[in-house]
């Protein structure tokens, strides 16, 4: 019998409303699971007692029948969700002790819903990471290894965390954030499913903010189908945040038909990198045949900018941290920093800002000051908006001429050893990012769907990008794909 | 483009972080790699493309200028480092 914590969202949902499972019973399971976890360093803050009053609450909707497909599903929350009297400090030590007085939409709807909150779940600080090791929590690490050696992986970031609850079976779902890659890359590494939604689609009320032109909060899930559920109960419009789209949130769930015959899937060529492992293109043309084998048409396509999306997005997303990391002044949130005597506001400033945030932090918020500052904002600022119009521009060409969904590699490599890349330069680093950036500059969905695993034993992951506002379909094309690569693998309990 | 010390200096003062003289040429010598990836960006023919504002095409939604919320001072207060007499209280500015 498998345990309660290792089903699906969807799973569960059906045992619950049976009545073969109780939420407190479920909710139970995962608190134990976290518990033996915490090796893992994935849950850095613990709700046990707000998850029980949920599960009891849950209980009692299902009893009375009609509840939501979340009511009673213990989730992970990311540590950049504001969560009302639970820590919520965007895993960096600038926001210590910060219990917001408020709940982000994100999580209220989850709320609503019936969803049970086990936690908060580390992350890169202010998500500005690929491997979880900016984190003042420390890293988290991934479930997987690499056969028997014991050395200690990333789970990805900066949704790392969430990657490597889901993936050791401490919660059914989490919710991640995708900046430039951040549910995507760390679902990839950790076998899991992550889908970035359209810019607009779920709201950013009350998520710390990163870079607001990019960030976009989104499920990571055990399944597509967990990922369709999970998603119908986090989207839609929010008056509070004025870029979230009035639309209508189409049932996700129901758009998984499975069938994509006569669809048209989009291989750009510029995704080919230099010295991109042999084993990423294998899994590339694995993932085109099995598309094709289910009646897709595959085309050849180019999306000629986007050797260019990664210095645009390093410099934008800097540029927007540098402005929305400025409220951080040790006044009126967070830590302040004690002052000599004679220090004035400006010193207070500095030493709090000096104090609280990270080198990677203060890195970023140093470009992006720079590429802001008179006489360079046209050199950089406003160069990288224009190529990154162009980036957009790319995609919009290709789905005009019919394209209904691209299949790109997630990542250039499976998970890195926590450490092997101390003393890379922070360039690097952000390769990492290559094959997804291109998606959050021109706002469309994406998707990471696990597909294989690599010499190591390492799972590996394929993207899939779809039409602005199709999450519907992405997910149905994501379905085929988990279909035919029938991704079972789990990582060995070592923990 | 190459950042110097003194750029760092200015950078880390414009930014409101401090760093210490001794870890500015560090600072500095990662500024100039970030930049030095960015100059990728010259290659790109920009001529007559329009800087992106908006990354998807709609028009911000309009409501009725009216409050909506307030009378939550002890709320706004909760979580300051220093609060004090219903405000927030700093070193002094002014002298």
């Amino acid at each position: 019998m498998t345990n309660p914590n290792e089903l699906t969202i969807a799973a569960a949902r059906d045992a619950l409303r049976k009545g073969e499972l109780s939420a407190v019973d479920l909710t139970m399971a995962c608190l134990t699971a976290i518990d033996a976890g915490d090796a893992l360093n994935a849950f850095v803050h613990k709700t046990p007692d707000i998850a029980l009053d949920q599960a009891r609450a849950a209980d009692a909707r299902l009893k009375a029948g009609e509840a939501p497909d979340l009511c009673g599903i213990p989730l992970g929350i990311k540590d950049l969700f504001c969560t009302k009297s639970v820590p919520s400090q965007a895993a960096s030590n600038i926001l210590k002790g910060f219990k917001p007085e408020y709940e982000s939409t994100v999580t209220t709807k989850l709320f609503d819903a019936g969803a049970v909150m086990l936690g908060k779940l580390n992350m890169d600080e202010f998500a500005m990471g690929s491997s979880n090791e900016t984190s003042a929590y420390g890293n988290a690490v991934s479930p997987w290894r690499r056969g028997n050696d014991t050395a200690a992986l990333t789970p990805g970031g900066s949704s790392g965390g969430s990657a490597a609850a889901v993936a050791a079976d401490l919660c059914l779902g989490a919710t991640g954030t995708d900046t430039g890659g951040s549910i995507r890359q760390p679902a990839a590494f950790t076998g899991i499913v992550g889908i970035k939604p359209t810019y607009g689609r779920v709201s950013r009320w009350g998520i710390v903010a990163f870079a607001s032109s990019l960030d976009q909060a989104g499920p990571m899930a055990k399944s597509v189908r967990d990922a369709a559920i999970f998603l119908s109960a986090m989207a839609g419009h929010d008056p509070k945040d004025s870029t979230s789209a009035d639309l209508m949130v189409p049932d996700f769930e129901a758009a998984l038909t499975g069938d994509i015959r006569g669809k048209k899937i989009g291989i750009p060529r510029e995704y080919r990198m230099d010295g991109m492992p042999a084993e990423i293109e294998a899994l590339w043309q694995q993932g085109i045949a099995m598309l094709k084998d289910a009646g897709a048409e595959i085309v050849d396509i180019s999306l000629p900018h986007t050797k260019y999306a990664l210095p645009a997005y390093y410099v934008i997303a800097p540029a927007e941290a540098s402005s929305n990391l400025a409220r951080y002044d040790g006044v009126r949130y967070g830590h302040r920093a004690k002052l000599a005597s004679g220090d004035g506001i400006t010193e207070m400033y500095e030493k709090t800002r000096a104090e609280g945030f990270g080198p990677e932090v203060q890195r970023r918020i140093m470009v992006g000051t720079y590429v802001l500052s008179a006489g360079f904002y046209d050199a950089y600022y406003n160069r990288a908006r224009k190529v990154r119009a162009l980036i957009k521009r790319d995609f919009e060409q290709v789905f005009d001429a019919g394209i209904d969904a691209i299949l790109t590699p997630a990542t250039p490599s499976s998970a890195f050893g926590l450490g092997e890349m101390a003393n890379a330069d922070p360039v690097e680093m952000y390769l990492n990012d290559v094959f997804t950036v291109t998606v959050n500059l021109a706002g469309l969905p994406g998707i990471s769907v696990p597909v294989g695993l690599d010499a190591k034993g390492l799972p590996l992951g394929l993207q899939l990008i779809g039409r602005p506002w199709d999450e519907a379909g992405l997910l149905n094309h994501a379905y085929v794909l988990e279909r035919a690569a029938g991704f079972v693998s789990k990582p060995a309990k070592w923990w | 483009m190459s950042i110097d010390i003194a750029t760092a200096r200015k950078v880390a003062k414009l930014a409101r972080i401090r760093v210490e003289e001794a870890d500015l040429p560090k600072l500095a010598d990662q500024l100039s790699g970030i930049l030095g990836f960015m100059e990728q960006l010259n290659e790109v023919n920009v001529e007559g493309v329009e800087p992106m504002v908006s990354v998807t095409p709609m028009r911000l939604k309009r409501r009725i200028d009216v409050v909506t919320d307030g009378n939550i001072q002890a709320q706004v207060l909760a979580n300051a480092p220093d609060a004090r007499e219903g405000f927030f209280a700093v070193p002094k500015v002014v002298e």
